[in-house]
């Protein structure tokens, strides 16, 4: 065995004391070796919520994942994998990212603040050991040239300032100081998209509703189908604006490319912005959504809702509605289910609702087509306890058939009635339904202005080189002079050449202009 | 949607052209390879002419501004026909989507085969509008290579009948946030040719100085990391555009600016990666052959958006029709 290298007690470790240790831990999370490993881990972070099912996106899809993964699914989800942006981790990752960042920012901000209220230092004594270094003799006093280079220089924006060592003179200039500006605009515009982001997410809303044809929402928090608020969300920011939906129009693709692809949907609504104003018609859109007192509401979705009348054994209507059905694939394939609490006993219909029909040995019935060309209804009609007075709330798609005895399955098509012995259900047509999302969020205007910001920073700062170019002259003989000029380049793998070549090109140009 | 059999002649055209740039650039990459293959360390006699300091105005340019070695002799003249080929191939390719899109009646970034053979368009624009500034012929072959891959990929895997657009990509959105995309593609195809190179030529300069073969007539790994990064310090910017004009079209159509959808994570990703490029830059210890991996990684996650969400992920973008 050998013993461990000398060297390794010289390794940085973390030196002892509270405060010796704070100091080394702050210094270790503001370097940038710890920035850029952080940013791995934010792209490391980010890869699960993009091929797991999120909660956020598709809670259905996640409830599917942990059905069919009884081991795996409850351990990733204990760990915040179907919420993974939102997960305790994801911050720590981010927020870590994020004091690092500031801790490295705001120290260069001061730093940069001096840098742009000092003077370039010195000239070097040696310009030959410089970027670019070249030297000849002009015919013009060393004074002229200082003078003249430094009035050219100071002209084209360059921070310049001369002095003289022994008989040289020399002028120091600077350039290229919007590099760093943009770089710490950039960095701080970041920490301000995040506080816009959380603000949107403390104050903002959202909220999804169903409307069908010919019906109509008013917004308040119970009109929701579904409604989410950030924590600080209040009911005071809902608009009491109200819609009825007045007509939704669909096409889709019927040529043999893309047959069945969506083409247009619009949705014509009578829109009353507050509830003692007037009723203006409006259309809402995809990518057009109407604005309302800094609420948006958006068109997500659309389907079927198929109309039923349901008697019991005596005549007697006991249903008479138009039935949201939810689409399950591409072709609106659509599922639904009828309660009829009113009937004795009480009946309940799980149905599909095919727009254009097709049925097969292996699919069964299904729809071919989005559109309705051959609408047909299959329904199964299920007779006993619904089970609604459980008091455990239902589902409005879902029927609980545990108290209850199936009684028939018939398929049926538009105007066709099906006596099923405990009463009759008449399809009578359908009708379209759209859905709509109603969003507030406070914090998108500053998201946007922070983010234009920092690509304006970054642009800037990718953009702008950092350069210092020196000019040295010492008088020679007569009206003679010795110039010398090098550059340096501040921004990683600059090139100064062409700003030393412009030393040389206007000292050219000013004797030309002499000559003539 | 240009209906009848004008309509089909245009598709037809626009094949046709499609193939004619492939070929074009197929015979461009033998022509490349045959310079690369023929590549030898330029004689000494030519480098004292660019390397000696001389004072005097005009002869600084050409000291700082040479940055490329010059292919020698042999393989100069093909890789010059090469060149001639790479811009007539974009020509052709320009028309192809030209006719594709006057078919269409929109702009031709409608789905997956269209917004391949526009990214193949935009490697090759980026390659020769950075070879307008400097010589890039040797650079040739590896910009070839991966815009006809992504042609054949096109054509055989992807090819789509022209349709118009689903509701979801009517929107000016489409032209602005897509038109970044593609030059992003392009640039990010770019460097990391580039940030490749560069770790083949680091490797064979680690074996010593006096290494022969192609490989010593290519630029010093040094100035191809340079390259690299000036490639990825215009393309970042860019990038961060095409994210936030994408996220205004997500507000306008879905109601929020970022919702992680997959699409959404995986531009976020690629955004992540390429910042953790340019830190990797600037700090000692990563700014060499680890900051070229992290280049190429770059574009593992830019393509991994591309083709893995598009084709296997459930995402709100997976509508256009693969």
């Amino acid at each position: 065995m050998t013993a461990p290298p000398a060297v390794r007690t010289e390794a940085p470790v973390p030196p002892m004391g509270a405060s010796g240790f704070l100091r080394w831990a702050w210094r270790q999370l503001t370097s940038m070796r710890v920035a850029l490993i952080l940013l791995f881990a934010l792209a490391v972070a980010s890869v699960p919520g993009s091929i797991l099912p999120q909660r956020g996106n598709n809670p259905l899809l996640v409830d599917e994942w942990l059905a069919e993964q009884p081991t795996v699914g409850p351990i990733l989800d204990s760990l915040g994998f179907f919420d993974v942006y939102g997960a305790p981790w994801f911050a720590a990752v981010y927020l870590l990212l994020f004091i690092s960042l500031i801790g490295c920012v705001l120290p260069r901000v001061g730093v940069h603040w001096k840098a742009l209220r000092s003077q370039p230092p010195n000239a070097p004594r040696n310009l030959n050991r410089m970027a670019a270094f070249t030297e000849q003799t002009a015919n013009m006093s060393a004074e002229q040239v200082i003078a003249d280079q430094s009035a050219r220089l100071r002209k084209d924006r360059w921070r310049v300032r001369t002095g003289s060592t022994d008989e040289t003179l020399w002028l120091s200039a600077e350039k290229g100081y919007l590099r760093e500006t943009g770089n710490l605009v950039f960095h701080l515009a970041l920490v301000l998209v995040l506080v816009a982001v959380a603000v949107g997410g403390l104050f903002g809303w959202r909220g999804n509703v169903i409307v069908k044809e010919g019906s109509g929402f008013s917004n308040t928090l119970t009109q929701y189908d579904a409604w989410g608020g950030g924590r600080l969300a209040t009911a005071d920011t809902i608009p009491p604006f109200a819609f009825t939906l007045d007509d939704f129009a669909v096409e889709f693709e019927r040529s043999e490319a893309q047959r069945g692809s969506p083409r247009l949907f619009e949705a014509t609504v009578d829109l009353q912005r507050d509830p003692q104003g007037p009723t203006e018609r409006e259309s809402i859109q995809v990518n057009f959504p109407i604005s309302i007192a800094g609420a948006k509401v958006f068109l997500v979705g659309h389907g079927y809702a198929p109309s039923f009348i349901v008697r019991d054994s005596t005549g007697a209507v006991v249903l008479d509605d138009d039935i949201v059905f939810l689409p399950q694939d591409g072709n609106f394939t659509s599922t639904g289910v009828i309660k009829v609490p009113d009937s004795a006993p009480q009946l309940g219909f799980q149905g599909l609702f095919l727009p254009t029909s097709a049925i097969d040995d292996i699919r069964g019935p299904h729809s071919v087509f989005p559109d309705a060309d051959d609408p047909s209804v299959f329904l199964s009609v299920w007779e006993g306890d619904l089970g609604l007075d459980s008091g455990i709330p239902q589902s409005i798609y879902t029927i609980d058939t545990e108290g209850m005895e199936q009684i028939g399955l018939r398929a049926l098509v538009p105007g066709q009635a099906w006596d099923f012995g405990a009463g009759e259900i008449e399809f009578t047509g359908w009708q379209r339904w759209a859905s709509f999302q109603i969003a507030f969020d406070p914090g998108k205007e500053a998201a946007l202005a922070a983010a234009v910001l920092a690509m304006v920073g970054l642009t800037v700062s990718l953009f702008t080189r950092r350069r210092r170019l020196w000019v040295k002259a010492q008088p020679g003989a007569g009206a003679s002079s010795l110039v010398q000029a090098a550059g340096l380049s501040k921004s990683e793998a600059g090139d100064v050449s062409a700003d030393v070549q412009e030393v040389w090109d206007s000292m050219d140009a000013g004797r030309q202009e002499e000559r003539q | 949607m240009t209906s009848g059999a004008a309509g089909m002649e245009l598709a037809e055209a626009s094949n046709v052209f499609i193939y004619a740039t492939m070929l074009t650039l197929s015979i461009a990459m033998v022509l490349f390879a045959a310079s690369f293959a023929s590549g030898r360390r330029p004689s000494t006699a030519k480098t004292v002419a660019t390397s000696a300091h001389s004072s005097g105005s005009g002869s600084v340019a050409v000291l700082e501004r040479d940055t490329d070695r010059p292919i020698v002799d042999s393989g100069r003249r093909l890789a010059n026909i090469g060149m001639s080929l790479t811009w007539l191939a974009t020509g052709l390719l320009t028309i192809a989507l030209v006719l594709r899109g006057v078919w269409a009646g929109r702009v031709p970034w409608g789905n997956m085969y269209e917004f391949s053979i526009s990214s193949a368009w935009g490697v090759l624009v980026v390659f020769l509008a950075l070879s307008l500034r400097r010589d890039l012929r040797w650079l040739g072959l590896f910009v070839v290579i991966p815009a006809l891959l992504t042609l054949g990929l096109a054509v055989t895997v992807l090819y789509t009948e022209a349709a118009q657009l689903v509701p979801a990509l009517k929107s000016y959105w489409l032209v602005i946030h897509v038109s970044a995309a593609i030059i992003c593609a392009g640039a990010f195809t770019v460097a990391a040719s580039t940030a490749g190179l560069s770790l083949v030529q680091s490797r064979m300069e680690s074996r010593g100085r006096s290494f022969s073969g192609p490989m010593s007539a290519m630029p010093s790994a040094e100035r191809l990391r340079t390259f690299t990064s000036r490639i990825i310090a215009f393309s970042f910017p860019l990038w961060t555009f095409a994210v936030i004009a994408g996220a205004i079209w997500a507000e306008n159509a879905w109601g929020r600016y970022w919702g992680w959808d997959p699409k959404e994570t995986w531009a976020f990703i690629t955004w992540v990666v390429y910042a953790a490029y340019l830190h990797a830059r600037s700090t000692a210890g990563w700014r060499g052959d680890r900051a070229s991996w992290i280049a190429i990684l770059g574009l593992v996650t830019f393509l991994i958006n591309y083709f893995g969400v598009n084709i296997f992920v459930n995402s709100l973008h997976s509508y256009a029709g693969v």
